[in-house]
């Protein structure tokens, strides 16, 4: 358990209580309202992975999961979170510490450059993958259509699209080997 | 993806084989930054940091006449509030970074404004608080009253008389001109039998590096040292810069760029206001300082790029042979010139692209306007002089009846003519323009059969029946890479566990030098790619060198690297040799161990490493065996002798003669939408040749996210100034910048051409995919366009409501 204040060091600033779960792990919490969840994330639990790129809710690198879905962490208050569930970049590797098939098919397929954009597409693809394994059989224009929602400057996409693609692969492949009834 | 090699190098006889370079080797950097273990600078941790953010004008051209800041100092939290008359020795007008006897006007900005501003954006007052927040409710406090001035933002206009003056001393808002002669155009123009003459624009953009610009500081009063860490391209240039502005020891000043959210151009400038201030307010407050800027604040601060028109003349015989060119230029440099005419310089100096054209004069004067300074983004001017180029080579085409690859192909430079000078045409390495080496004519031709030309034209006729606008277009680039002045390269071998430590004095903002210069490395010394740990960017670790721009950081840095990691192998084969008492000739260094050909005979590197390196202590068996006193030392004198010294340890620097030119031909089929003038690019083809590959991947990679910047350019971006100087678009909600719904699959086709002006043969890879996207495009909708008639696309970005324009008019003519 992670119990704190959170509070702007401006003494008359009020602050409200909330009580969450980030990463698996109960976070309670004293924070100011106006506070953002990508800097109660970053910077008040050290969770760095997610990244602002700019702060209006179009660029998709602050991107977490909310409750198991997909959002903007700029874009939401830390108070608004009372309940709720968080999922950031920290929890995709394994338990193992083993890359997860969309940060390995990231590596693989070149998908990342400067890097910062990247813990947005990892929790927007995972997302995607999560909800609709049957990406891998999308045509590219369709993925590219499913991705549009993260900016990203420097690679130009196609690493990115391979990426997705070669990640629903590998979850729809992992799949079909656990629903194969083992044999006596 | 397909590659072709002209013939490789030499190597000489005791050279390694190239296992890992040319390899598509997955990258080092890459498991931290997945993982989200990346430390960009607001993710450094620093204990008891505060937070500085600025006031910015919000008038573009206008004289301060009251600013107050007594609230904002009242309001609780805030430390320090800065204006010019508070900063001491830090209110002076900037450095103009690269003097140029054309530039006869420079003007540099001011950290803080004193007394004027020059553009929406500029900071005029910047404070310290505890917290972002209370920062920023600080700067909403802080009362200004700026009495506007007239102004001119179209540049053209700027250079009228009569137009309003940025800078008052400043006649005609000019702050350079320059001619330049190569050949004799006049004669040429006289004797042609054809002129054509085209006038092109391309609008303004910004490099939109995904992580804004950022400056972290702590100033330690103990040992007297000031650590900035910064989103820079440059950190060994801001180094100089923070102690000469500051007057201190340049070891007493520690610039890290950690790693750094995209560059693209803008962060090669320094220093911005936040690079200086931070630093002081670090020094002043005794407590850590950072300033991270949000996106509204970068399109408005961080320098932008591209606004050029230019007003381009061909001489051609009958037969489409171009033998003289003319073109005239103006460059919008926005309020400064910080980076002199690096950007305008670039574009006419790669004004005649890829083909003869022996006679040349080029002229261009770069413009003040009041808006956010200008200084290279990825291009560097290339791009607009490759559309003004390409462009009026189709114009010429057409005219001539000739086709458009046809009348190129006439014009390309041969593979026998290099190296191909051009006198007079002096390039920003300050030497006349000289194309290194190439495979034009090839990379043309590959192009045309990738493409497979009769099968596009019969689908061509065939759209046109059914009323689709269908169309290609396709554009040639030279690219000038690998700028000088040097770079070092610095290989150790750790003598304990035996990993290669490589140092040079750049930054990487993605290219992948923690993977490409150690495959160089791993190479050289028989060891795995990963087992080579590349540290840059840190003046506290390395400090020779200059920067990461111009695609040089292969050319430059990879050439030093590499000619250091050839020492440190030739010493590990001596060493090793002496151990085992045999030839150096016939040790092979592989798998991290020198063994005997031949024999199972092997001694791991870290062996080597630690015998290299004379010890007293044996702190473990490794280091027994290296201690003075171990009966593996000689015993016939001190165990370093002459100029010998410990360890495994060489650098080398590598300084490149000129300039190396890579080059590369673009094409696209494209379709456009005839209800919502959209565009649709069905096939994106490339022919590149960046010389030697040391990691296709990489290359690619810089080549397709190149291209996404151009798609950029050609069909969305355009940074939209209004007539009061207000920059009327600044948020990505409505800059639009490619998501991956606007970028084309790409199709890549590689040929390799080495360079003979470095060891590793290697051209500059990171601005070219950007250069010739927008003639690429504009040339491509011209085609799909062409049965409606339309008048020139000389003018992008493009986009639906100017086609739909064009269309409109044409059919109301």
């Amino acid at each position: 358990m992670t119990s704190s204040t959170y509070r702007s060091p401006v003494n008359d600033d009020p602050t409200l209580d909330i009580s969450l779960v980030v990463n698996g792990r109960p976070v309670e919490a004293s924070v100011s309202p106006r506070l953002l969840l990508s800097d109660f994330l970053r910077h008040h639990l050290g969770l760095t992975g997610t990244h602002v790129g700019c702060e209006h809710g179009v660029c998709g690198a602050c991107t977490v999961h909310i409750d198991g879905r997909a959002a903007r962490s700029c874009l939401t208050l830390a108070v608004q979170l009372d309940g709720a569930t968080v999922r950031t970049v920290e929890d995709l590797e394994g338990p193992d510490g083993s890359l997860s098939p969309v940060q390995e098919a990231f590596r693989d397929c070149h998908g990342l450059q400067c890097g910062f954009c990247t813990p947005g597409f990892l929790m927007s693809v995972t997302a995607l993958l999560d909800e609709d394994p049957d990406v891998a059989d999308a045509s590219d224009t369709e993925i590219r259509e499913r991705i549009a929602g993260n900016l990203c400057r420097c690679t130009g996409y196609q690493g990115i699209v391979a990426a997705t693609r070669q990640a629903a692969e590998t979850i729809r492949d992992a799949k079909e080997q656990a629903d194969v009834p083992t044999r006596g | 993806m397909s590659r072709r090699e002209a013939e490789q190098p030499e190597q000489a006889d005791n050279a390694p084989p190239m296992v890992h370079t040319g390899a598509r080797v997955r990258r080092n950097e890459d498991p931290r930054l997945l993982r989200g273990q990346g430390r960009y600078v607001d993710d450094i941790p620093l204990e008891g940091c505060v937070h500085g953010a600025f006031l910015r004008s919000t008038i573009a051209r206008g004289r301060i006449v009251a600013l107050d800041t007594t609230d904002a100092e009242r309001v609780p939290g805030v430390l320090a509030v800065y204006t010019c008359d508070n900063i001491g020795g830090l209110d002076r007008e900037m450095p103009l970074l690269i003097p140029h006897p054309c530039i006869t006007h420079g003007r540099t900005q001011r950290p803080l404004a004193r007394d004027d501003v020059y553009y929406v954006g500029q900071a005029i007052a910047f404070v310290v608080a505890v917290d972002r927040y209370v920062a920023e409710d600080a700067v909403s406090r802080i009362s200004v009253d700026i009495e506007p001035l007239p102004v001119e933002v179209d540049m053209e206009r700027a250079v009228e008389d009569g137009a309003p003056l940025v800078h008052p001393d400043v006649p005609g808002n000019i702050a350079a001109s320059l001619v330049q002669h190569c050949g004799d155009a006049d004669a040429a123009f006289e004797r042609a039998e054809h002129h054509t003459k085209i006038r092109v624009q391309v609008d303004r953009s910004t490099g939109a590096p995904m992580e804004c610009l950022a400056t972290a500081a702590r100033w330690d009063p103990v040992s007297g040292e000031l650590v900035v860490w910064d989103g820079t391209q440059a950190p060994i240039g801001l180094r100089g810069a923070l102690s000469s502005l500051f007057d201190l020891d340049e070891d007493k000043v520690r610039v890290i760029a950690p790693d750094v959210g995209g560059g693209f151009g803008p962060k090669i400038h320094f220093p911005y206001a936040n690079e200086v201030l931070v630093p002081l307010a670090a020094m002043q407050l005794g407590r850590p300082v950072k300033y991270i800027e949000d996106r509204s604040e970068n399109f408005v601060h961080m320098s932008h790029e591209r606004t050029q028109i230019h007003e381009i003349e061909l001489a051609a015989t009958k037969d489409g042979e171009v033998i003289g060119l003319r073109d005239v230029f103006l460059h919008d440099t926005g309020s400064f010139i910080p980076y002199g005419i690096a950007v305008a310089q670039v574009a006419s100096t790669a004004i005649a692209g890829p083909y003869r054209i022996p006679n040349i004069e080029v002229e261009f004067r770069c413009v003040y306007t009041p808006t956010v300074p200008v200084t290279p983004y990825r291009g560097c001017g290339r791009p607009q002089a490759n559309f003004a180029l390409e462009r009026a080579m189709d114009q010429l085409a057409e005219e001539l009846g000739i086709d458009r690859f046809e009348i190129r192909r006439r014009n390309l430079i041969a593979d026998d003519e290099f190296p191909y000078k051009r006198e007079g045409l002096i390039f920003a390495d300050g030497l006349p323009v000289t194309y290194d080496s190439g495979q034009y004519g090839a990379a043309l031709a590959l192009l045309e059969k990738e493409l497979d030309l009769p099968a596009f034209r019969a689908e061509q006729e065939r759209a046109r029946a059914e009323g689709r606008w269908l169309g290609l277009g396709l554009s040639f680039y030279v690219e000038g890479t690998g700028l000088g002045p040097y770079e070092g390269g610095r290989v150790r071998i750790h003598p304990i566990t035996g990993k290669v430590y490589v140092n040079t004095g750049l930054t990487t903002q993605g290219q992948g030098h923690a993977t490409s210069m150690a495959q160089l490395v791993a190479d050289q010394l028989g060891v795995a790619v990963d087992d080579v740990i590349v540290v840059e960017g840190d003046t506290g670790v390395y400090d020779w060198g200059v920067a990461t721009f111009a695609s040089r950081a292969m050319v430059v840095s990879g050439s030093a690297i590499h000619k250091a990691a050839v020492k440190a192998r030739e010493r590990v084969l001596e060493i090793a040799a002496n151990m085992l008492e045999v030839d150096p000739a016939d040790i092979e260094l592989k798998d991290g161990a020198a063994g005997v050909r031949g024999t199972a005979t092997t001694i791991p590197l870290a062996a080597i490493a630690t015998v290299s390196n004379p010890l007293r202590y044996a702190f473990n068996d490794a280091a027994q065996i290296a201690t003075q006193f171990a009966p593996a030392s000689k015993g016939d004198g001190p165990p370093l002798q002459g100029d010998s010294r410990p360890g495994i340890e060489t650098e080398q620097f590598y300084s490149p003669p000129h300039a190396t030119w890579a080059y590369g031909v673009h094409a696209a089929i494209v379709e456009v939408d005839p209800v919502s003038y959209d565009l649709q690019v069905k096939r994106y083809v490339i022919v590149h040749d960046c010389g030697k590959m040391i990691n296709p991947m990489i290359v690619e990679g810089q080549i397709a996210g190149g291209v996404a910047s151009g798609m950029g350019g050609a069909f969305y971006e355009k940074l939209e100034y209004e007539a009061n100087g207000n920059l009327r678009n600044a948020s990505f909600m409505e800059f639009l910048m490619p998501y991956a719904t606007e970028v084309p699959h790409m199709e890549m086709h590689h040929l390799e051409t080495p360079t003979p002006l470095n060891p590793i043969g290697a051209k500059g890879a990171g601005e070219a995919g950007t250069i010739p996207v927008a003639a690429v495009i504009a040339s491509g909708i011209q085609d799909a366009l062409a049965p409606e008639g339309i008048g020139p696309l000389w003018h992008v970005p493009l986009n639906p409501s100017v086609l739909h324009d064009a269309v409109r008019e044409a059919r109301s003519r």
